[in-house]
């Protein structure tokens, strides 16, 4: 079991901790900063992607498990030679070459490789522990680039990087709206896969296009890689073959809707989900926050319950908001109200560790 | 020379005290700051050159208008402000 758990919240990185069997909040750290996202990498070192707002992202190191945290080269987009045009095809408006978020942050099995998402859709990667970056060239310059737009936010940004176990120059990405992509070179080509995920968001005979999918979430099972599970805008999405091809599941209760999914990390048939109602509301269905899960690719689900709140709970958990730890049956989840949930049995019951964090952007288990 | 000052708020995050320094432009005196307080300028200045969105920067009490090459010329005795562009709240 995981000896910790990172919080990345709009007011700070929190550190919790297991002691006597209980999970408590051990540090509060970078207090008054949001905090995008968190890594703890294979060598020990804690890495915090921060928005300072009108300062702009920063990155932050720690190699004493948050004590102390040192100021690190942010990754940088290159300068916009003044002849290209590089506009967002919802709105018609120049996509800004600039980083607006650090939005995934992901450790390969190379010694101090770490891929960067970013918004508003570039992606980086650093050889050197987070020391310098390198803007990959390949996948901004890609031509269907151009088919990408923003989500929730205004700009598109990649928000999951699954470095393959199997081979870290096998390296899929998610992106909102964009979809899924794929290199198996280390990043010189890149790919759109995908086929069959649908957006029902999208007039019908574009509601196939493998470059238009708002995945909101894409994680892989670490024993079987080429099993992927989608979250989606609208529903759940299954790969059983590296992400090639996706089939819808229909079934998850109470609802398809969600940010977040985990998988576990031996089983591939079994995952996470944490649904709320419909796009259009964004809360738990019926005000009870519960988390689903199927142990059966999605053929049934499960709604767990105990220790969650079953009534008037608001809680929205962002896509990043849900982890499970490498044993396969500790999981944590927070959401936008600041309520953090841990359970050390597959998710039978939980653990209210607090609820008055600030709103949650990330978990992550840490040794 | 002209003298550069910094919001006390930026204080918090990164070390930039006032200095005194020789330019003609604003971009020349951002330069200059910067070759000894390299850490400021990501503060200040977006990843293409740029100052930031809600970043807003005074020359003798008028905002600069060159946003982007920051070409605005300076007096010798120039007070010049970075602060934050507030926006509500």
């Amino acid at each position: 079991m995981a000896k910790k758990l990172l919080v990345g919240t709009r007011k700070g990185v929190f550190v919790i901790g297991r002691r006597g069997g209980e999970w408590r909040i051990e540090r509060a750290e970078l207090l008054g900063d949001p905090v995008t996202m968190v890594l703890a990498d294979r060598e020990g070192s804690l890495h915090v992607a921060q928005d300072m707002g009108h300062f702009g992202v920063k990155m932050k190191r720690s190699r004493d498990g948050g004590a102390t945290w040192e100021e690190r080269p942010v990754p940088a987009y290159p300068p916009k030679p003044d002849d290209v045009v590089d506009l967002d095809p919802m709105r018609n408006t120049p996509i800004p070459w600039n980083v607006m978020k650090v939005w995934s942050l992901e450790a390969s099995q190379r010694d101090g490789e770490l891929w960067c998402g970013t918004i508003p859709g570039g992606l980086f990667r650093s050889r050197d522990g987070g020391d310098t970056w390198q803007f990959v060239e390949t996948l901004w310059k890609h031509p269907d680039r151009k088919f990408w737009v923003g989500g929730g936010a205004d700009y598109p940004g990649i928000h999951s990087v699954l470095v393959d176990p199997r081979s870290p120059d096998v390296v899929r990405i998610g992106v909102s709206c964009g979809g899924l992509w794929l290199t198996t070179d280390g990043g010189e080509t890149w790919d759109c896969k995908g086929q069959g995920m649908r957006a029902d968001y999208a007039p019908p005979d574009q509601a196939y296009e493998r470059r238009g999918q708002d995945a909101h979430r894409v994680v892989q099972c670490a024993a079987a890689p080429d099993n992927i599970w989608i979250q989606h805008h609208n529903g759940i999405f299954r790969s059983t073959d590296g992400g090639l091809t996706c089939t819808e599941i229909k079934t998850a209760q109470p609802s398809v809707f969600g940010f977040p999914v985990v998988v576990h990390p031996e089983q591939p048939r079994t995952a996470w989900f944490v649904p709320g109602k419909k796009d259009q509301w964004r809360y738990p269905v019926d005000g009870a926050l519960v988390v689903s899960r199927t142990r059966d690719d999605g053929e049934s689900f499960e709604v767990l319950s105990k220790g969650l709140p079953r009534e008037h709970a608001y809680d929205v958990v962002y896509r990043h908001g849900l982890d499970i730890d490498a044993d396969g049956a500790t999981l944590a989840f927070g959401g936008t109200t600041g309520n953090l949930f841990i359970s050390e049995d597959q998710g039978e019951r939980w653990q209210n560790v607090s609820n008055y964090l600030p709103p949650i952007y990330c978990v992550r288990f840490a040794n | 020379m002209a003298n550069l000052h910094f919001t006390q708020n930026l204080t918090r995050h990164t070390e930039c005290p006032s200095a005194a320094l020789a330019a003609e432009t604003v971009a020349e005196l951002f330069d200059r700051y910067f070759e000894s307080w390299p850490g400021v300028r990501g503060y200040v200045l977006d990843d293409q050159g740029e100052v930031r969105h809600h970043v807003k920067v005074l020359v003798d009490g008028r905002n600069i208008k060159d946003r982007r090459k920051l070409t605005d010329r300076i007096n010798p005795d120039s007070e010049v402000y970075v602060f934050q562009a507030l926006s509500g709240g």
